[in-house]
């Protein structure tokens, strides 16, 4: 009896592999970062609810890994649409052309800031991105003066910026695989590091070494790496007043009574600064389109004409409530005839 | 006697001697032990409390009741009743006119937007299925219960806080002298929240539930059994009663407890490569996922069955070869029956195990938000756990509680097979 059953669930295995692989899909399937999930769930919801076509399934799988998937081949085992907190890389495009997948639209969706906020129960902190860098970086320019690198010797804010209060660093962020912390590296703290004349010249020089000094976030327990959960660094920073943390602009956003973001060379978080760039730690969030899939899956072309409708993206769009700072309007009317006539602005060979 | 009676009270000395020192280590000894078990049990206390705390509330949701017009003009305008029609009309319209019923004097375009953002998306869907259900409520009036938005939701709940500034909050002054209002009216209340159990996924918190993913772990669970169950069986069954002993053997018994202890990621990567990657299975569906669960705990189902048979006196096996029946007669008629219930409980362990299981999905596509319900082995889906995985890393405070609340139903139905296989072992159990 055990024999038959298992000769029965070999075939079966066998005969549903080969029929799988010529199976049609009909439901969009979206692949990427972590970041631009919340707003890409929200509108293949409304998308679903308001259209005939399935809802679309999103998988949450980080920009790199997205790109990874998305370039992956042409076909309905491949995924037709991923998400980026980033733009799209040189060695993804050429993966994308190595496999095939040679005509891509991005499309630019809005912005996000990085918050460096605290709990209410303290004062916000006014920071600046050379404070950021002084205080989270592994090793900074020697204190006593002199273009030499230290160890970070800052013990507390006050040592890093006279101006700061006296308490102990203490910064709870994401982990090194998370989109998040590559910006809040490159953004916060690349931005203050360039700061010294002396670093910013050897970029030049050495490129390597200078994204090594800039971009490496101390390891002796100032800086705690608090997981991918946003939540659970809100939660610690409800009981310890004391701690910054690092997350995004949309987690300050929905939780607005309970914490502050601190002003970042001046500058405070809010959806109006991060649109208008003056806030220093914002980047812009893409997704991008597989052209070849366009008419094979069913409703790809109206997932995005849903995106890019102002009842979702606009200034007082379904998105802009959940934490996405919108384009200015000049960039959504460009981006919408991208969209319209389906322009490619990628080629991948 | 004399010696006798010097050398007895000598030995007796030194047992009494040694008699407080011994009593004081296993007194020692039982307390450390009686510790550990209320430490355990004190953690198990707070992990349950912090749980069900923050989730029981999710379990109910505030409702609003209001007075909705079923306008002919505006449902059905050209009267023809047409499905349609029907579906695609503007059931959002019917609930804003209830609402500007209720405040007349909203008048701004802005506060009326602020108005209409208490109540529910969902609500104008519920609306829909009404009229589709009983397309004879059109040109009606009715009292009708739908939900509110969750940041309303929040801070009936308590959960968002009042007194602070308006900037710092997400609902206005205004929002809030609406909602007490409503309150005084009596037009809004808590009810249960069934929502949470027949719906699937959603980004609105209120419209949010965990049927979607209930499924999901229904589907690949059967998957896991159908696969895991009677190749466990016949594995355990064969090295058991049957296998010779030979370094082929010893090597493959060796290999099947290593297995039992290898991160469960690894049989995900495994499943990625293999069924994904070669086989060309789809991404995200239970089929997948069961295929790597029943891989997970096929381990756990041999080592358990083996244990089960071995537990079984060899004078059965004898007794029955003794009076002429074949190997195979003597394991079918007399030692699997005697066995099967710790079998059967090795294999619900390891299928409780498989509902917990998070990692493995991961790599195969099973993160996903999905909405729609799974109705086969090979649509779409999430399983329980990733669904409270998923809820967890959600900005919305809403779904803190139902992460709370899914995590509640995930321990229950672990308790529950737990608890089965336990009352099977009880039952079915034979001591010898």
């Amino acid at each position: 009896m055990f024999r038959k059953l298992f000769i029965l669930a070999v075939f079966l295995m066998v005969s549903a592999s080969s029929g799988l692989a010529q199976a049609a899909r009909d439901y969009i399937s979206i692949v990427g970062s972590s970041t631009v999930y919340p707003f890409a769930t929200v509108v293949a919801e409304t998308f679903g609810k308001t259209t005939g076509f399935k809802t679309p399934k999103i998988e949450s799988t980080g920009t790199g890994g997205g790109f990874k998937l998305f370039c992956g081949g042409i076909g309905v085992a491949h995924p037709d649409i991923t998400n980026a907190s980033r733009a799209i890389k040189k060695s993804e495009i050429d993966l994308c052309g190595a496999n095939g997948v040679t005509e891509v639209i991005e499309v630019k969706i809005g912005y996000d800031g990085i918050a460096i906020a605290n709990s209410k129960k303290t004062a916000a902190l006014q920071l600046s991105r050379k404070d950021l860098f002084l205080a989270l970086a592994k090793n900074v320019p020697d204190p006593k003066g002199g273009e030499k690198l230290v160890s970070n010797p800052y013990k507390t804010w006050k040592q890093v910026n006279s101006k700061l209060p006296n308490v102990a660093i203490e910064v709870l962020g994401p982990p090194p695989t998370s989109g998040t912390r590559d910006a809040f590296v490159e953004l916060a703290m690349e931005g203050g590091c360039k700061k010294f004349d002396w670093i910013a010249a050897i970029e030049k020089k050495d490129e390597k070494q200078y994204k090594a000094i800039c971009q490496t976030i101390r390891e002796d327990g100032a800086y705690v790496d608090a997981g991918e959960n946003d939540n659970l660094i809100l939660q610690k920073l409800q009981a310890n007043p004391k701690a910054l943390g690092i997350f995004g602009f949309n987690f300050l956003d929905q939780n607005i009574d309970k914490v502050q973001g601190s002003t970042v060379d001046g500058i405070t978080p809010t959806f109006d600064t991060i649109a208008d760039h003056s806030y220093p730690v914002a980047r812009p969030l893409f997704f991008y389109v597989k052209k070849a899939h366009v008419g094979m899956i069913p409703g790809i072309k109206e997932y995005l004409h849903e995106f890019t409708s102002e009842k979702a993206w606009g200034d007082n769009g379904y998105l802009s409530d959940r934490g996405l700072v919108p384009l200015s309007t000049a960039e959504r009317a460009e981006v919408v005839q991208t969209v319209k006539q389906l322009r490619v602005n990628i080629i991948c060979n | 006697m004399n010696k006798l009676a010097s050398s007895r009270p000598k030995t007796i000395d030194q047992v009494k001697a040694s008699l407080p020192k011994r009593h004081l280590s296993e007194k020692v000894f039982r307390s450390i032990g009686l510790i550990s078990i209320i430490i355990s049990l004190m953690f198990l206390f707070v992990l349950f409390y912090t749980i069900v705390s923050k989730g029981y509330t999710a379990f109910q949701q505030t409702f609003i009741q209001l007075e909705v017009n079923f306008d002919e003009r505006l449902l059905d305008p050209e009267g023809t009743r047409h499905r349609d029609a029907l579906s695609t009309a503007d059931y959002g319209g019917l609930i804003k006119a209830s609402l500007s019923k209720l405040f007349p004097e909203v008048t701004t375009r802005n506060e009326k937007r602020l108005l209409y953002s208490l109540v529910s998306t969902g609500a104008a869907y519920q609306l829909r299925e009404r009229v589709m259900d009983n397309p004879a409520l059109i040109g009606q009036t009715q009292q009708v219960w739908v939900p509110v938005d969750d940041e309303v939701d929040m801070l009936i709940k308590g959960h968002t806080l009042r007194d602070v500034p308006e900037a710092e909050r997400r609902l206005r002054d205004v929002q809030i002298a609406w909602l007490d209002q409503l309150e005084a009216k009596e037009k809004l209340a808590l009810k249960f929240n069934t929502a949470f159990f027949i719906n699937g996924d959603s980004r609105e918190p209120e419209l949010a539930g965990i049927w979607g993913a209930l499924m999901g772990s229904i589907y690949t669970l059967i998957v896991t059994l159908i696969l895991s169950f009677p190749i466990g069986f016949a594995t355990a069954v064969y090295l058991e009663e049957f296998a010779p002993k030979n370094k082929w053997i010893d090597l493959i018994e060796v290999n099947i407890n290593n297995l039992a202890a290898v991160p469960s990621i690894i049989f995900g990567l495994l499943g990625l490569a293999v069924f994904i990657n070669f086989m060309s299975f789809p991404r995200s569906a239970p089929l997948v996922g069961g295929l790597v669960l029943a891989f997970m705990t096929l381990p756990t189902i041999i080592i358990a069955s083996r244990g089960a048979l071995k537990s079984v006196p060899p004078s059965i096996r004898e007794a029955a070869l003794g009076v002429g029946a074949s190997t195979m007669q003597a394991v079918y008629f007399h030692v699997l029956p005697l066995a099967i219930p710790g079998m059967l409980t090795g294999v619900i362990i390891g299928m409780a195990r498989a509902l917990g299981e998070t990692a493995p999905l991961l790599m195969i596509g099973m993160v996903a938000f999905i909405v729609d319900i799974p109705s086969n082995i090979l649509d779409p889906a999430t399983a329980l756990p990733v669904q409270i995985f998923l809820w967890a890393d959600s900005p919305e405070r809403a779904f803190v509680e139902r992460t709370s609340a899914a995590i509640i139903v995930l321990l229950g139905f672990l308790f529950v097979m737990n608890a089965l296989a336990i009352i099977l072992r009880k039952k079915f159990e034979h001591r010898w």
